[in-house]
């Protein structure tokens, strides 16, 4: 049995999230009736080893919302996205306490298929990592291995679809049939998204999904995030605190492993309740 | 050989034309709150005095929540250019329209004070003042949405004429005022209204003040580079 140390506990955001959105009635007086998370993580523990790199975790993540993971290098948050597709399975010597629910089902029980899981939970990473095939068959690829179409038809379409969901069709319309390592870093970021999606997941997972790219590329992936968000729930990790601000809706602080803040992303970068995020966000770390 | 640039449309963009369209509306209730509150004056009409002393209610209540669209808007997506001299500007006209509304109150409380005399004299001057104000305070809320340097410049240059009004109601009454003491109460209360109305067209400089510097990045409050 752990001590018991004072805990962050992000769920307490999941009842106001209808009230706050709403343009025309930014003080909402109706009690809006409560999300069930998408994503529940308690009192999770992560080891490398005898090493604890994550410490009593608690999160709620809400549905069709992007939460964004902030903190120093080293502070968790990577071992922490990858933990809710079971990514860092593959590391040896990996050891998870705790528990991740996802609609209300044990991600770590013995009984679930890991690869089903990670179709429910697409990931997006740092480096663009396009499989060295034409672009077409990057996004199909996917739906083959899982028997996701029924004709060539019905392929054609679903890469299709899932291109124009990354906001990649325009660029590419014209040259499916070339290689995917000849489009620029943004777009291969682009061709990556639209990859994961084409397996309709439920959730996406973006570990740094911007941090290679130039400011135009990072801002068209930014309004892709933001509009992905109305039908998949979103996690991301960055490293950079303004990119959290522009396209979350709820931050996470992370640091030393542990969880300091959780909340709206408007209350954490105008009015942080810790001190530790106060001045993370505000520059004066260290 | 260059690759057309594609405008990305951001989210942000919706936001800061939702801030500007609450800012509107708020100009428009407090230019409506000065319109009933003069009406009130030269009609002694205490239905529209009363609608003037509760009417500032709306008002207040998009100050606040203005400054926190903009306080929210600036800390979430760090503005550049256009967007931040937008958005610091947003936050002053924002305080200007809300001194708008209290002043509006202030003619309502006078006009109510001055309702309790026997009139003083038919009022010309003081309705003259209260719609050159009001179409100032239009003026200087559509050069914002319309980003109109030109009619932004007209508002400033129309101040002189409220500034002339004003003198010459005061001078006016001082006359009413030394020939018949008992004057002396309305008479000082149609001063007031005549010195909120000024005001009310300072705040409508100010508005346009902060649209030519939305437009042009030129400070010219207090003729600040007039010599350079």
């Amino acid at each position: 049995m752990p001590a018991r140390a004072p805990r962050v506990v992000c769920g307490s955001v999941l009842a106001n999230l209808r009230a706050v959105p709403s343009a025309e009635q930014p003080t909402s007086s109706a009690p809006a009736p409560p999300v069930p998370p998408k994503i529940d993580v308690s009192g999770m523990n992560f080891y490398y080893g005898t090493n604890r790199v994550l410490d009593q975790i608690f999160v709620k993540v809400p549905p069709n919302q992007v939460t964004a993971l902030i903190g120093p290098s080293g502070c968790g948050k990577s071992t922490f996205i990858r933990s809710l597709n079971r990514m860092n399975d593959i590391i040896p010597g990996t050891r998870v306490e705790g528990s991740i629910h996802i609609d209300g089902s044990d991600i770590y029980a013995p009984s679930v298929d890991v690869a089903g899981l990670r179709r429910r939970v697409g990931m997006v990473f740092q480096k663009s990592n396009p499989f060295p095939k034409t672009i077409f068959e990057n996004v199909a690829y996917g739906l083959r291995i899982n028997h996701m179409s029924s004709s060539r038809e019905d392929l054609s379409a679903r890469v299709e679809a899932s291109l124009k969901a990354a906001a990649l069709w325009d660029e590419v319309r014209d040259r499916l049939s070339t290689s995917a390592l000849a489009l620029s870093g943004g777009q291969q970021q682009r061709l990556c998204i639209a990859r994961a999606l084409a397996v309709e997941p439920e959730i996406l997972l973006m570990d740094e999904p911007a941090s290679a790219l130039d400011p135009l590329a990072t801002q068209r992936i930014e309004e892709l995030i933001y509009q992905l968000k109305a039908r998949y729930t979103i996690v991301i990790v960055t490293h950079n605190m303004q990119q959290a601000a522009r396209v979350s809706d709820i931050t996470a602080f992370f640091w030393l492993g542990k969880l300091v803040e959780c909340g709206r992303t408007e209350k954490i970068f105008t009015a942080p309740s810790e001190k530790l995020t106060e001045d993370y966000v505000t520059g004066r770390f260290g | 050989m260059s690759e057309p640039v594609e405008r990305v449309v951001r989210h942000f963009q919706e936001e800061l034309e939702q801030l500007k369209t609450r800012l509107l509306e708020m100009g428009g209730l407090a230019e409506e709150n000065v319109r009933l509150a003069v009406k009130g004056l030269v009609d002694r009409d205490h239905d529209l005095i009363d609608r003037v002393l509760v009417g500032d209610e709306p008002v207040n209540s998009l100050h606040i929540e203005l400054d926190s669209r903009c306080f929210t808007l600036l800390a979430l997506y760090q503005p550049m250019a256009a967007d931040l001299r937008t958005i610091v500007a947003v936050v002053k006209i924002n305080t200007d329209l809300e001194r708008v509304g209290d002043l509006a109150v202030n003619i309502a409380e006078a006009a109510r004070r001055y309702a309790s005399h026997a009139p003083i004299k038919k009022l010309i001057d003081i309705p003259r003042m209260a719609s050159i104000a009001q179409t100032m305070l239009r003026d200087a809320l559509d050069a914002f949405v319309r980003r109109d340097l030109a009619l932004a410049q007209n508002v400033i240059i129309e101040d002189d004429r409220l500034d002339a009004l004003k003198t010459q109601i005061f001078r006016e009454l001082l006359t009413f005022m030394l020939q018949d003491p008992s004057t002396i109460e309305p008479a000082l209360d149609l001063i007031l209204v005549s010195r909120h109305l000024e005001r009310i067209g300072d705040h409508a400089t100010n508005i346009a003040e902060d649209v030519i510097f939305i437009v042009s990045a030129r400070d010219v409050r207090h003729h600040a580079g007039e010599g350079a």
